[in-house]
């Protein structure tokens, strides 16, 4: 269900939780890219009751001391999940609609805390996003 | 138009109702009818900012569901309703006839529930709900995904980890 890493110098700081195998997915492109996948561990809500995705997000912050949450769709279970999670806690972020430039800004983004790493990230995800038509 | 899906899933508002369905069906408004996210604010909240901007999200229990109904159903604009359990759609049916079927969408694992179908898990007494839905006149069937082929409701509960 989940991957991470555990030395200090690739601690996790960050869940990834997402529809199907999409964060498993994503892990496993910034490993290929960066080999820096213990900075994140993958979550997937497949088959998990609303219930159940918040409780599997909690105890992966609680064992890792993450402070940030990324999520696929704005309108996902996880998403709703993790709003709950900061609505109680002020030290989370949430960012939804993560993509793969997002989880590399964010993986190298060791300088600063992780939620202005999480907002950096984020920046870098949308402007990712390129439309590319034969003129 | 009114409402083209009448959907069970403790999911409530997420991907596959918005994206899944709501887009094949040109969804332009939800009803999410469930006592408790009715009568919370902050609740409400949540669910709204997971709507797209061209949603239209009503709340409602299921008192005021029963008693809006016919205002739903003639609304111009394609719209689906999402009941988050058995017991609530079982309450609905009951007060308005002209629900003719439902969906049953996602209902997943917790304790004393068994599995019917991946996306299916049923207590003795929401199969019991379910059967009396269907004696009266409300076609039952599973399916997650409009891509995915519609199970009925017989199908369902003839076996386990189908």
């Amino acid at each position: 269900m989940s991957n991470s890493g555990e030395s200090e110098s690739n601690k996790a700081r960050a869940i990834v939780i997402g529809h199907g195998d999409f964060s498993a997915g994503l892990v496993s492109a910034v490993d290929q890219i960066c080999g820096m996948a213990g900075r994140l561990v993958g979550l997937s809500m497949m088959g998990l009751t609303p219930e159940d995705i918040e409780t599997a997000i909690r105890a992966e912050l609680a064992r890792t001391g993450a402070h940030v949450i990324f999520t696929d769709l704005p309108a996902g279970s996880a998403t709703l999940a993790a709003r709950r999670i900061v609505k109680e806690d002020a030290s989370m972020v949430l960012v939804s609609g993560v993509n793969l430039a997002t989880l590399l800004d964010f993986v190298f983004n060791t300088a600063v805390s992780p939620s202005e790493a999480a907002r950096s990230a984020a920046e870098r995800g949308k402007a990712s996003l390129i439309v590319v038509e034969r003129s | 138009m009114g409402i083209h899906l009448y959907r069970i899933d403790d999911r409530l508002i997420h991907g596959q109702v918005v994206v899944g369905w709501g887009q094949p069906l040109n969804a332009r408004f939800l009803i999410l009818v469930d006592d408790l996210v009715a009568s919370s604010d902050w609740e409400k909240e949540l669910y709204r900012m997971a709507v797209p901007p061209e949603m239209d999200i009503y709340f409602a229990d299921v008192a005021t569901a029963v008693r809006d109904h016919a205002r739903y159903a003639a609304d111009p604009r394609p719209g689906i309703l999402i009941a988050g359990d058995t017991e609530s759609m079982h309450r609905l049916a009951k007060g308005v006839k002209a629900i003719g079927s439902v969906n049953l969408g996602g209902i997943h694992h917790r304790a004393g529930r068994t599995e019917r179908l991946r996306y299916v898990f049923l207590t003795p007494a929401e199969e019991q709900q379910l059967r009396e839905l269907e004696a009266s006149g409300v076609e039952v069937t599973a399916q997650d995904v409009p891509s995915a082929r519609a199970v009925p409701l017989a199908e369902v509960l003839e076996g386990q980890s189908k």
